[in-house]
């Protein structure tokens, strides 16, 4: 292929930050109806980028000298999370209207983060890492306190943007030490050092401890969990949908292309302190979850648990984990999107609830709706036979083949614990006397809960695609081992 | 192969079609209703009728699976594969069997949200099914967990007044116990390189590996079954359980213990079993006898029968454990007995408690004088369960007893002192109950069983009296398969000692 030839496969990231920049300017000059009309235009962007992803599908390239890296393994994340982006975007309508904030801003700055997080995912230095990271990162905590008039809101930016702030210093720590010890800022220069010198070079491991804690924050990996209940709380709700699904899936797979592409030979080293911050997230999830009583603080606890069982896969350290980590953040997008599209929809007379009490006898006064749920909740608890189930299966079996039984076994005991408050949301929807209805539900909320809803529960019978799709990512990632 | 046809997946999945069916039922109310619970009718009947089938076309002289089809599933990891052999079809008659009778009892009882309640129903039909039919380990666990939800709901939504405490129990007791047997199929999948239960039932695992394998499918199974010391959401689940809900419970989900032992524990893991097997007889004598002593405290109808059931699958875990001919088929014999037995005593229980709303045993008494057949077919099943001979209980009793008196007399001793103390509470209950004088006044207009209720009750009597005086048709399919698990059994054991021998100096 020709120079030019591998450049034409940047053209998704080429035409979002074309579309971006333009939709700026759209924004700025409209006055009335503008909003509307970016937000439009956005979801066409995205799908757009989406397209020509699914178009590349297969050619791999790697551009700028080794800092960006084109493969099956980015474009899959890529396509998640801007399904991910699509869908929080496509269903913020209405709350943004109801609460006056449809503004054309909220949309590009969505589609900044979603840019960052494509740098990030396809990132192959430091650099360009902490790029994209900047990027996603700097745009969440604007639209964190996109309420601007909100005390929670601002005060949630405020949290998120501080915490963040310190993440990204010891992410640069673990940089500089890294560059200092290997000379290269290039996964694969760091790659032939830690190969050769291994855990010799003690200046190495720090910096990679340090670039771990750092990522580890950005997926809310206990114990650098703290922002994630009151910022998820704090947000405007669909902000809080988007920061459940996408950001958690471009920093766990820049985790998963750090460690591998740059550090493949230092398993021992690593792999404890996965290990760790996976159990100590399972249980966190598990057993932090079980007093709340608001909905979206519930489930950041439940999204700290997920990463934790997400993380079982990356610590199992072999190919079968990786398939695995990529499948359970497929399924996890679904069930998180399914679930916020429910509590998007939790408005009476133009009042958003947060109070979990406010879904009691939902299965009397929008059965469809409840049904939908409890099925979204039974996957999050991964009980057979849906989807969340195999997520967790394809993790854990990876586990158990690296012979880490200690840690599949606390990690099914985990997802037990936290089977106990899916278990109260479906209680109070099926068990309880019902409240006063819900107004009805817009027909965008209607529709990612309906999809989402369906795939958790048709999984079971045509799993192959995804599983497909997470066997070729997988291997573009690890084509040795 | 006798049929071309699908006949075990048209069994498994007949149900579920059933419940889309009610799922898109609409209309006003009471017709909805009433076209819910016709649409599980004739749903569960079919079924029923099916599954007959099955029995006439087996093939008694095979050990091997019957009716067997497979598909590629999961991009070849697992398959779709299913079939049966002696131990696991009849269970799935059992199954078939006792659905019709739950929708019938369930006819006037369930007012509320009645379509919800058939569909349930159907979809535990179709999963319950399928956890016997399956030859996959995977597929095994999706339909033997995926259980637990719709029994979830059918205990929380229409239970009594502490439902939600006994349906979270339920629900995270089992769940407790089944991550564990995940988490050793994971293990046995990444050994033996298949999840083909076939396969792994001719494959040896290594020995210390069983014993970590045999605990982590006990754990499951143990819970399910239940045996003592881990049988208490079993009272609950059922005291505040509807009717038919108890009767599934009771006929059925508690089958799926022992079905796993046979099935998993007992041929696949033969040394630990082996080595283990005191700890469970133990644990079975304990829970005959304790149990039954709890059973003779109990105020409450239900949980009296709850208590009983767990004795009499302690002679299950027993039989099982016990590898005899005698003591297994027994456990077989003892497992559906219990399953028509138990259930009919909770149907009874059901008749009486929709004329009274309690189940309180000292609101009832003299029954007989209004209630003469009632009175009857309460007795039939009273005796059954403490295992009279002529009755089907006894069959399943005597068998496991001889079976496990050969292995280990004490423990057997202790058992047959448990079948005393279960005519004690069987019989008082039956004599506080029925017999007296009629005193209490809102007795006074209690009317006797309606034709409904006699219509799902008679079934029962006469199979329970069948069973009990002409068992052969049962003992017949189920001994070929037997004999094989047990041949396999003892010839594992056999290497193992051969190979202890031979290292010896």
């Amino acid at each position: 292929m020709s120079q030019l030839g591998e450049y034409a496969l940047l053209l998704p990231e080429v035409i979002m930050v074309v579309g971006v920049l333009i939709l700026l300017l759209v924004g700025a000059f409209q006055d009335k109806g503008g909003a509307k009309l970016v937000w439009g235009l956005s979801l066409v962007l995205i799908l757009a980028v989406i397209g020509f992803l699914v178009k590349d599908w297969g050619a791999n390239a790697i551009l700028f000298h080794g800092s960006f890296v084109i493969d099956d393994f980015a474009r899959m994340l890529k396509i998640l999370v801007l399904v991910g982006g699509f869908a929080t975007l496509y269903m913020s309508v209405t709350y943004l209207s109801e609460t006056g904030l449809f503004k054309p801003e909220y949309s590009t700055l969505i589609l900044f983060s979603l840019l960052g997080m494509m740098v990030m995912i396809s990132a192959g230095d430091l650099i360009a890492l902490y790029l994209g990271l900047e990027l996603q990162s700097l745009s969440l905590y604007v639209i964190a306190s996109f309420q601007r008039d909100s005390v929670r809101s601002s005060e949630a930016g405020m949290k998120y943007f501080v915490l963040g702030a310190l993440s990204s210093g010891m992410l640069l720590y673990g940089s500089s030490m890294i560059y200092g010890f290997t000379g290269s800022i290039y996964f694969d220069q760091i790659a032939k050092v830690s190969l050769t010198e291994g855990a010799a070079n003690i200046g190495l491991i720090i910096g990679l401890v340090f670039m771990l804690a750092g990522l580890a924050f950005k997926i809310s990996a206990v114990p650098f969990h703290m922002w994630t209940p009151d910022v998820y709380e704090g947000a405007p709700t669909p902000v809080t949908a988007f920061f459940a699904a996408c950001p958690k899936i471009a920093a766990m797979g820049l985790m998963l292309r750090l460690i591998y592409s740059g550090f493949p030979d230092l398993n021992t080293q690593w792999q404890q302190i996965i290990v760790f911050i996976s159990i100590a997230s399972m249980a966190l999830g598990a057993f932090g979850a079980i007093g709340q009583t608001n909905i979206k603080r519930l489930m950041a606890y439940s999204s700290i648990g997920h990463m934790g069982f997400a993380l079982v896969g990356l610590a199992a350290g072999n190919r079968e984990g990786v398939e695995g980590v990529l499948i359970y953040l497929s399924i996890y997008l679904v069930m998180t999107l399914g679930t916020f599209a429910l509590i998007l929809a939790m408005r009476r007379d133009e009042e958003a609830f947060e109070n979990i009490d406010n879904l009691r006898g939902l299965s009397q006064t929008n059965l469809p709706a409840a049904f939908m749920l409890a099925v979204l909740m039974f996957s999050l608890a991964g009980i057979p036979p849906l989807a969340g189930f195999f997520a967790k299966f394809y993790v854990f079996v990876a586990a158990v083949k690296a012979d880490m039984f200690i840690l599949a076994v606390i990690g099914v005991l985990a997802s037990v614990v936290g089977a106990f408050y899916y278990l109260r949301i479906i209680k109070i929807m099926f068990f309880d006397e019902p409240k006063e209805e819900f107004t009805e539900m817009p027909s965008q909320l209607k529709m990612v809960l309906g999809l989402s809803g369906l795939f958790v529960l048709f999984y079971i019978i045509y799993p192959s695609p995804l599983i497909d799709v997470a066997k070729v990512a997988a291997k573009a990632l690890l084509p040795t081992i | 192969m006798m049929t071309d046809w699908p006949i075990l997946s048209a069994v498994t999945f007949l149900p579920l079609i059933g419940a889309v069916f009610i799922f898109l039922i609409r209309g006003e109310d009471e017709a909805a209703k009433q076209n819910a619970r016709y649409v599980a009718l004739w749903t569960t009947t079919i079924t029923f009728l099916i599954s007959l089938l099955i029995w006439v076309d087996f093939d008694k002289s095979t050990a091997d699976f019957q009716f067997v089809e497979r598909h590629a599933w999961f991009g070849g990891i697992f398959t779709y594969y299913v079939g049966v052999d002696g131990i696991s079809m009849l269970f799935v008659i059992l199954t078939t069997f006792l659905m019709p009778i739950c929708v019938l009892a369930s006819w006037k009882s369930v007012q509320n949200r009645v379509r919800e309640y058939m569909i349930a129903f159907l979809i535990l039909e179709t999963l319950v099914i399928g956890v016997f039919c399956a030859l996959d380990l995977m597929l095994f666990y999706v339909f033997f967990e995926g259980g637990l939800i719709p029994m979830f709901l059918i205990i929380g939504v229409w239970g009594g007044k502490r439902r939600v405490y006994a349906s979270f129990k339920f629900f995270l007791y089992t769940l407790a116990g089944s991550v564990l047997m995940l988490v050793a199929i994971m293990a046995m999948y990444w050994q033996a390189g298949t999840a083909d239960i076939p396969k792994l039932l001719a494959y040896d695992f290594p020995v210390p590996m069983q014993y970590w394998l045999w605990g982590a499918f006990f754990a499951s199974f143990a819970v399910k079954m239940p045996m003592w010391p881990v049988h208490t959401w079993l009272p609950d689940a059922h005291v505040e359980a509807p009717t038919a809900g108890s009767v599934i419970l009771a006929g059925i989900l508690l089958k799926l213990g022992g079905y796993g032992f046979l099935r998993f524990s007992l041929p696949m893991f033969p040394v630990a079993s082996a080595e283990f097997a005191p700890i469970v007889f133990w644990l079975s004598a304990i829970a005959i006898v304790y149990t039954s002593l709890v059973a003779l405290a109990q105020e409450d109808i239900k949980k009296l029968i709850a208590y009983s059931s767990v004795a009499h699958m302690g002679f299950v875990t027993m039989g099982v454990f016990a590898a005899t001919t005698q003591g297994i088929e027994g456990g077989i014999f003892q497992m559906l007995s219990h399953g028509l037995v138990s259930a009919a005593l909770f149907l009874c229980v059901g008749v009486v408690y929709d004329r009274m709303h309690t189940r309180e045993i000292a609101a009832y008494g003299g029954l007989v004088n209004r209630m003469p057949i009632f009175a009857f077919t309460f007795m039939v099943f009273t005796m059954a369960n403490v295992g009279l001979p002529g009755t089907s209980g006894f069959v399943g009793e005597f068998l496991t007893l001889i079976g496990t008196f050969k292995v280990n007399s004490w423990v057997a001793f202790v058992a047959t002192s448990g079948v005393i103390l279960s005519a004690c509470y069987a019989l008082w209950l039956y004599r506080r109950v029925i017999f007296g004088d009629l005193e209490k006044p809102n007795l006074k207009s209690i009317a006797d069983m309606n034709r409904l209720e006699m219509s799902y009750l008679i079934p029962l009597i006469v199979l329970t009296i069948l069973f009990g005086v002409y068992p052969k048709p049962i003992l017949d399919v189920m001994s070929v398969s037997v004999e094989k698990l047990i041949g396999d059994y003892n010839q594992a054991l056999m290497v193992i000692d051969n190979a202890k021998y031979a290292l010896k100096p």
